[in-house]
């Protein structure tokens, strides 16, 4: 699935919608992450700390994001971040908007491979989970920023 | 409803530190009640002169008690004791011949609305917690301050009557450690102290004043040295002691570099006049930690505590006193109603948070690591701070520049650890064992230092 497709990318780059989830209230994770895509050259709209679903949803429903990064770090990240997508993709207008989620997902330390494919089941186009290091994260933004990220 | 004796957090404190004890205390919590009675007994165990800590949930924190009640109906485990879900009767049983005199108990949420959290803990007989309008409204929600502030001062409404029952409710300001790193130390302190003179202002008679150990040792001894006169000035009438949270920044990987940390804590605290210190363990860059890690990190902090003696006289003075003193009296000038004085406060920017998301927050100061691992500000933005502070740095910020004064902390410690493991291998194969160290993790930076 080619999520980019139809949509010119600006020369101000993506439009990133950068949020944690409803429960988790950390946020060095988001303010790294921030100069990371605006150094890629991108536009944030960080959402910060605790964002409840709804809000997360309306967001994305009145800025049409190319791209929605979840970071959480606070071990409630699957189960919340299963729930959040639900919610996003049962919007028609979002069905298609390229959606990843990292940072340390489970209370236990990085998850197994079953928690890794529910959330690309869900619609995650990636997960980055603590360890995976900065690298693969940004090489999928800079992809999808030509296009090509599946 | 009687009130069962569950003990005087001050007083216990108190006593400990009179005696010469530190007093250790690690985050604990867990969902399941067996298990949390578990772990407090373990705490109570230990070989240290310890309290317990119920450590809530994250849902619990944001008043999602309908998610907190799902999840323990569906078995699932949360990251923390959701006492306000859990029947006020599961709590009592919890704590039951484990909370007393000899072992007070503390509730830790994190909350910026705790009213329901007060109600829960003083139904299951305890009277200790911690957080405040600000530490945990800013870092740590979206909540407006104008909310969590009303809040917070019924809370302590709540708790303040207990004292008709022959109870000293203690609440412990988490105003040291706003956003765990890079927060200037001046901030830090004025925070704590404005904290607890509004756990004051709402009859409040028993506090602590929290400082989070930042990045360089002779920086965080001025900080508590300075937090110790405010507090001596500002608070003349109540009872408070000093806590300091071991470092809450990115946390060292290898088992050394974590104990190293943990150990200069401890040190810290002890130099400073600190009376509490809350631990962190080995496993803290990883995951949750297990009771075991935490039994082990309390008695590491003990033992470590115990070599140490408190520092006579002053640390050299760079300006942390005066920067939290101008902090204070901006933030008293605006008002005799402290609440709506730290809402002005936030408004204004006289109080600013670095890297501070929250709405309510000014954003325009910013600090930065120097060569010397010291804590400076970058922009202090409308702090009224302009006569205290040198002149300000304008370099910008950069993700790697930012990464890596987040990550000093693990780096100072754990590329000590690696070291000394290398130094270890090169000399046993060079046949040469004198100079070895029978415990590696004794040999973190800051014991070189005091060596």
């Amino acid at each position: 699935m080619n999520h980019a497709a139809g949509k010119e990318v600006s020369a101000d780059g993506l439009s990133v919608v950068l949020t944690s989830v409803s429960s988790d209230s950390h946020t060095w994770n988001l303010v790294v992450l921030q100069l990371v895509l605006e150094e890629l050259g991108h536009q944030v709209h960080n959402l910060g700390a605790c964002v409840p679903d709804e809000l997360m949803v309306s967001e994305c429903l009145r800025l049409r994001p190319d791209l929605v990064v979840v970071s959480s770090v606070n071990g409630h990240g699957f189960h919340d971040g299963l729930r959040l997508i639900r919610q996003v993709r049962s919007h028609a207008e979002l069905a298609g908007t390229p959606m990843v989620i990292g940072g340390k997902l489970g209370i236990a330390g990085p998850g197994c491979d079953r928690s890794r494919a529910q959330l690309t089941a869900a619609g995650y186009g990636a997960v980055f989970e603590d360890g995976t290091g900065l690298t693969a994260f940004q090489s999928y933004v800079g992809r999808l920023a030509i296009g090509q990220a599946s | 409803m009687s009130v069962p004796d569950t003990g005087s957090f001050g007083d216990f404190v108190a006593r400990a530190h009179r005696s010469g004890k530190l007093v250790v205390q690690p985050r604990m919590g867990v969902s399941d009640p067996a298990a949390m009675r578990a772990g407090l007994l373990a705490t109570r165990k230990a070989a240290a002169t310890a309290v317990g800590t119920i450590t809530l949930d994250s849902y619990t924190r944001m008043g999602d008690n309908a998610n907190a009640r799902a999840a323990l109906a569906a078995g699932i485990e949360l990251n923390g004791y959701p006492i306000v879900a859990h029947d006020p009767a599961v709590t009592r049983s919890v704590l039951d011949g484990v909370a007393g005199p000899d072992f007070p108990v503390q509730i830790r949420h994190g909350s910026p609305c705790p009213e329901p959290i007060v109600a829960a803990l003083i139904q299951a007989g305890l009277h200790a917690t911690e957080g405040g309008p600000v530490s945990y409204c800013l870092p740590y929600s979206r909540m407006p301050l104008e909310d969590s502030i009303p809040n917070w001062a019924r809370s302590c409404d709540l708790l303040a009557e207990l004292r008709s029952t022959g109870a000293e409710p203690h609440v412990e300001s988490f105003g040291g450690c706003m956003m765990g790193q890079l927060c200037p130390p001046g901030l830090l302190v004025a925070l704590s102290v404005l904290e607890c003179l509004f756990f004051r202002q709402h009859g409040i008679r028993s506090v602590s004043l929290s400082y989070a150990q930042q990045t360089n040792s002779d920086q965080d001894t001025e900080a508590l040295l300075a937090l110790r006169r405010l507090a001596t000035h500002w608070l003349p009438d109540v009872d408070w002691h000093i806590v300091v949270y071991t470092y809450m920044g990115v946390y060292p990987r290898t088992p050394a570099g974590a104990a190293g940390l943990l150990e200069e804590a401890a040190r810290l605290a002890v130099r400073a006049g600190a009376a509490r210190l809350i631990v962190k363990t080995v496993a803290e860059g990883y995951r949750i930690p297990t009771f075991a890690e935490n039994i082990a990190a309390l008695e590491t902090a003990a033992l470590a505590a115990e070599g140490c003696l408190t520092i006579a006289g002053d640390a050299v003075d760079t300006g942390i006193h005066a920067e939290a003193s101008a902090l204070i009296e901006a933030v008293l000038d605006l008002g005799p109603d402290l609440g709506a004085a730290l809402a002005t406060a936030f408004r204004r920017g006289y109080l600013d948070v670095p890297y501070c998301l929250h709405p309510d927050n000014a954003g325009r100061a910013r600090s930065y690591l120097d060569s010397t691992g010291r804590l400076q500000w970058l922009s202090i933005g409308s702090l009224p701070i302009r006569g205290v502070v040198g002149p300000t740095d304008s370099a910008k910020l950069t993700a790697a520049g930012l990464l890596a004064s987040l990550s000093y902390v693990e780096r100072t410690f754990d590329n000590a650890s690696l070291e000394q493991e290398f130094h270890a291998v090169s000399d046993h194969s060079s046949g040469s064992t004198d100079d070895r160290d029978p415990d590696p993790g004794n040999r973190s930076p800051a014991a070189r230092q005091s060596a």
